[in-house]
Parts: structure tokens; C-alpha cells; sequence
């Protein structure tokens, strides 16, 4: 009798060892002050800001280094200025296709398809519907209105400007005019 | 003479089969067909308009039968859809007006579809809402219940397990006080154990004895080790999101390319958690899961719950379609974390390098939770720079130091760690 309780002890003691494997939280660490950093992290919390988060808004009016402000706003009057007059500032030896083709295939052709035929891998899922042809006729796009809705978005399509930088949206822009172009072939 | 009645009879069939054909052309052109207007909607209508939810455009169920309410027939409709700005211009009231409900966002024109077309569509609108199939949610209903079943069933087949070995161990007791009965009764004196008990005998065979210690401390030292080892390592850390952010179903089943979320992955330090307006992007129009999307695990009406909880957290107004301009920051929990003395960068290994995300974060498509795969020791970082190639292919930064390189060590390609991939400087400063 006093072996078997000695027994269910042992066993106690051996599965709640075993039980502490815990996924949910982080484990120790040898010296957490050689671990955590001093400086603030990306996205970290932290009380220097009103709203408690590190990653902070550029103040009104700030332009970051190496990037150009576009200055055509987001209205519709905009949008047709952009469609008329804008025109993609890189000259022909400086549009690379297969840079443009795999930025376009990551942000664009998800839904608008690989060759810009609206038919992307969420609209033949039936998870976004509607999107249109690049030769559409009705909206008849220029290099100036696809840059202009990169940049703001349009209806249903977001803003792309925080995943693509200025250079990059040129390269899209010119690759999506040459889908279009293929399309209308 | 007899070819020539075969071939008037011949010309007679055709006739008939033409008239035929064009009195069928007619009626399906008057009433509509809503399964080709369905297509229609679908690629063109639908990424502004739904059937019963305002979205950038006005919901279009029986659009036909409210408009000639207002007094508008199907005239006015075609000559909107094919030229919404020019109705405007002309000074048509109800296009004004709706014009000025939806923020003055003109319709696209679409010259391209025909009366048939229209007609088509329209008929699509004008079917009835389809109520929630009775059967499909008495299957559900079944199919949790089965779930749950299943559960159950596990539970009884373990409790029964217990009860039996209870019953065995009792009943082992048992015979052994009646054994003991049987032997007080007959007069058969039980022998305890004889001579020396077993433990004295052990303490007194001193090498046992060293043996055993020195076994003992082997053996503790060998899990000492291992736990230290362990100490500050993180693999397998999975915590629970303020979000149940299924990288499964974006990553996995949709085809989303990591790099669309995490975009600054490709050109800076941090691989970036996505602002909110990434999520957006997609989640502005799809504000619901499909049916096929819930699991036995998560049901559609939690994944529907956890897309609410992203429109909370930006602000979206999903019945206005606007934003609310009240957003409240998301605390995820950073799972993959790097020690303070430890650089990385992610562009240089993702854009330079082109190292699958895969290589370091494991099947993240499959993860329905998403947890750290590596262990992300340095260990662990070294082996991989001893055993990865460098790609110099179509990336001429690397050609001359390359060709002097393989020169040097005599390799055809040289390996991250010949690259000086292994010099402490390189992470540690």
C-alpha cells in the first residue's frame, strides 16, 4: 500500500515536468538585459508618445529622405489631371519589366491576374469580384491614372504607397501600360 | 429529280431551324437570363455594387422594379450604364441626386454592354434573395454534432479505461487479503524477506554505490546541459493573437505572397508587421468568410467576429462604407525575436540573397496559428551560412569578388560563410 502511494507521487511529480512545456508565453532568458533593448524596438509599446506606440506618423508636411512629394491630390479632378498630364519621370533605359513584373505579381496580380486580365487568383476564388480588364474602354488608363490610383487607390482598390516606393510605382505603372498593351493586341 | 426534292427538304429543315432559332434568341433576350447576368455582374458590376450591401455603389436588388417607382424606366437605366457622367450633365434629377448621395464618385461608363446584356443583369437583380438553404445549416448542425460526438466518445472510452483498471487494482488487493486469510486459517507462517534488507546490502557494496552515483551524476549533468541550453531559445513559441490572424487561409489557400503584407521585408531591417491598411485593402470588400472557409475548429461566424475586430480597430463603418476616424492600435504579440546583441536584416537576405521566407519561418502557409519554426540560434544561423550557396547569378555586385574568391579557395561556388558570412563583426557590434 505504501509503495503505491509512493508510486502516484513519483508519477505526479514526473507529468506535472512534463506539463510545464508551455507554448503560450516566451521562454526564460540568461541575462534579459542583454536581451531587451534599451532603444526603442519597432513597433514596440512605449509611454515617450500620447498614444503609446513607438511607431510614430512623420510630422505634417515632412518629406522623407530620397522621396519625391506628389503633389496632384486625391480627388477626381486630380485623377483626370494625373490621366492627362502625369507622365512616368523614368525614360525607357531605366524601366526594368522584370523588376515591374515581380512587384506587380506580389501587390497587383492577386487580384487583377498576371497578365492584368482581372482575373486573379481572389477573383477565381470568388473572394473579390469585378475587377476590371486593364483594355477596359470605359476607363481607358494612362501611365498617369495607374500611378495616380497606386498611389491613392480608387472605389474598392486601397492605396499602395506604404509597400511600393516612388521608383517602384513608376515600374508597376510602366508594366501594367505594357499588360494593357498585350491585352489590346 | 430525287436530289433535288432531298435538297429542298434539306433548305425547308434549315428554315425552319433558323426561324426556330430566332423566335428562342427573342424570348430569352426579353425576359433575361439571370445566370448570364450573374457572370456579367461578377466582372463587371460587382467590384462597386452588391446585391443587398452598399459598397462604393448602391445595393442593386430589384433596382428595376424600385426605379420605376421613382418614375424611371429601363431606358434610363441603359442610358446610365453606359454613360452615367452624360446623364449627369444633362441635368437629369434622380442621377443628380444620387450622384451627390455617393460622394460625387461617377460610375465607370460601360459602352460595351449591349440591351441583351443589360437585360441580363438586370434579371440577375431581380431574383429573389435566396434564403440560407434549411438543409445546409441542418448539416452543419450534424456534422458539429458528429464533432462533438467524437469527443464524447473519447471521454467515456478513457473514463471506462480508469474504472477498469481501478476495479483490476482493487480486485488485486482483494486476493491478496483473502490469500492471507487462507494462510492465517491454515497456520502457514508468511516469511517476511530473509537476512539483510536489500537497500543495507546495496550501501554496504561500496563500488554499487560509486557506480551509482557517478551513473546519477551523469545523468544529471546531461539534463542540466540540456536545460540550460534551452534557456533564452524560443522555438515552438506560439502565443495567442489579439487577432486570430490565420496565415493558412491568406497565405495558404488564397496564394497571397507574403511580401504583400510584409513589405518592408524586401527593402529594410524589420520584415514589418502590416498596418491596418493592408488588411484593407482586401477586407473592404470582403467583410465576410465564405462557407467553405470555416473549420471544424473555427466556425464562420468567429472568423466573421475576428474581421468585426479588425473594423473596430481601424475605424470602418462597414454599413456607412466609411471610416470612422476612431482607431485603436492592435497589441500582436512579436513571436520571432531576435536577442538585443544579435543584427539582422531582413532585405538583405530576402532581396539580396533571395532566401525563401520558408527557410527561416518554416510553413508558414500551413499555420493556422502561427508559431516560431527555427530556433533562431546562432548555432542555427552559422550552419546555414556554411551550407548556402551565394547567388551570384544576374547580380554583377558580386561577380569580381566572386570569380577571386573561388580563385582563392578553389570551389566552383562559394558558400555565405567564404563570403566572411562567419566574421563576428557581421552580426555583432
Amino acid at each position: 500500500m505504501k509503495s503505491l502511494i509512493k508510486i502516484f507521487a513519483i508519477a505526479v511529480v514526473l507529468i506535472s515536468a512534463v506539463s510545464c512545456q508551455e507554448n503560450g508565453r516566451p521562454n526564460y532568458q540568461f541575462m534579459p538585459n542583454m536581451y531587451e533593448s534599451v532603444g526603442y524596438e519597432t513597433y514596440s509599446e512605449t509611454a515617450a508618445f500620447r498614444n503609446g506606440v513607438e511607431a510614430q506618423l512623420p510630422a505634417d508636411g515632412a518629406i522623407a529622405r530620397g522621396h519625391m512629394p506628389f503633389t496632384i491630390p486625391n480627388t477626381l479632378e486630380g485623377y483626370d489631371e494625373a490621366k492627362q498630364n502625369l507622365m512616368n519621370p523614368l525614360d525607357s533605359t531605366l524601366i526594368d519589366f522584370n523588376k515591374g513584373k515581380e512587384l506587380f505579381d506580389i501587390y497587383c496580380g492577386i487580384c487583377h491576374g498576371t497578365k492584368g486580365d482581372g482575373q486573379g487568383t481572389l477573383v477565381k476564388r470568388e473572394k473579390i469580384l469585378g475587377v476590371p480588364k486593364y483594355d477596359d474602354a470605359g476607363r481607358n488608363i494612362t501611365v498617369g491614372s495607374v500611378y495616380h490610383t497606386i498611389y491613392y487607390g480608387k472605389n474598392a482598390m486601397g492605396s499602395y504607397k506604404n509597400q511600393l516606393l516612388d521608383e517602384e510605382r513608376w515600374q508597376v505603372s510602366a508594366y501594367v501600360m505594357k499588360l494593357k498593351a498585350d491585352l489590346e493586341k | 429529280m430525287k436530289q433535288v426534292i432531298h435538297r429542298k427538304f434539306s433548305k425547308n429543315i434549315f428554315r425552319l431551324a433558323i426561324v426556330i432559332l430566332l423566335a428562342f434568341t427573342t424570348s430569352i433576350s426579353a425576359q433575361g437570363d439571370p445566370a448570364k447576368g450573374k457572370a456579367l455582374f461578377n466582372s463587371n458590376c460587382a467590384a462597386c455594387h452588391q446585391l443587398d450591401k452598399k459598397m462604393t455603389g448602391p445595393a442593386l436588388r430589384d433596382i428595376e422594379s424600385r426605379l420605376s417607382e421613382e418614375g424611371l424606366d429601363k431606358e434610363w437605366i441603359h442610358s446610365w450604364v453606359r454613360n452615367s457622367s452624360g446623364l449627369i450633365k444633362s441635368g437629369d434629377d434622380y442621377a443628380n441626386k444620387i450622384f451627390n448621395e455617393y460622394n460625387n464618385v461617377p460610375m465607370t461608363a460601360f459602352p460595351q454592354l449591349s440591351d441583351e446584356d443589360l437585360d441580363n443583369i438586370l434579371a440577375y437583380t431581380a431574383e429573389k434573395k435566396a434564403e440560407p438553404a434549411p438543409e445546409a445549416a441542418a448539416a452543419a448542425g450534424a456534422a458539429k454534432a458528429s464533432g462533438e460526438g467524437d469527443g464524447i466518445s473519447n471521454k467515456i472510452i478513457l473514463g471506462a479505461l480508469v474504472v477498469l483498471f481501478g476495479l483490476l487494482a482493487m480486485a488485486l488487493i482483494l486476493v491478496r487479503q483473502t490469500l492471507n486469510r487462507f494462510a492465517e486459517a491454515k497456520g502457514v507462517d508468511v516469511k517476511e524477506s530473509s537476512g539483510l534488507p536489500l537497500w543495507k546490502a546495496f550501501v554496504q557494496n561500496q563500488f554499487l554505490v560509486l557506480v551509482t552515483v557517478v551513473f546519477f551524476l551523469l545523468v544529471g549533468a546531461y539534463y542540466a546541459y540540456g536545460f540550460m541550453m534551452q534557456v533564452g531559445v524560443d522555438q515552438g513559441y506560439q502565443p495567442v493573437q489579439p487577432i486570430h490572424y490565420s496565415h493558412k487561409i491568406h497565405a495558404g489557400d488564397n496564394g497571397i505572397d507574403c511580401k504583400y503584407c510584409h513589405s518592408s521585408a524586401r527593402v529594410s531591417k524589420t520584415s514589418g508587421i502590416p498596418s491596418l491598411n493592408v488588411c484593407m485593402n482586401c477586407h473592404k470588400s470582403i467583410y465576410e468568410v465564405a462557407e467553405s472557409t470555416a473549420t471544424p475548429e473555427h466556425s464562420k461566424e468567429f472568423y466573421d467576429g475576428e474581421i468585426q475586430k479588425l473594423y473596430k480597430a481601424v475605424g470602418w463603418d462597414d454599413t456607412e462604407q466609411k471610416y470612422t476616424g476612431e482607431s485603436q492600435p492592435v497589441k500582436w504579440v512579436r513571436i520571432h525575436n531576435l536577442p538585443d546583441f544579435v543584427y539582422f536584416n531582413h532585405s538583405q537576405h530576402v532581396t539580396v540573397a533571395g532566401v525563401e521566407c520558408q527557410t527561416c519561418h518554416g510553413p508558414v502557409e500551413e499555420m493556422e496559428v502561427m508559431y516560431q519554426h527555427a530556433p533562431l540560434t546562432m548555432g542555427w544561423c552559422i550552419n546555414c551560412h556554411r551550407e548556402t550557396n551565394v547567388k551570384v547569378k544576374d547580380n554583377d555586385y558580386y561577380t569580381k569578388i566572386h570569380e577571386e574568391l573561388s580563385k582563392k579557395y578553389g570551389v566552383e561556388e562559394l558558400t555565405a560563410a567564404q563570403m566572411g558570412a562567419l566574421e563576428c563583426g557581421k552580426c555583432h557590434y
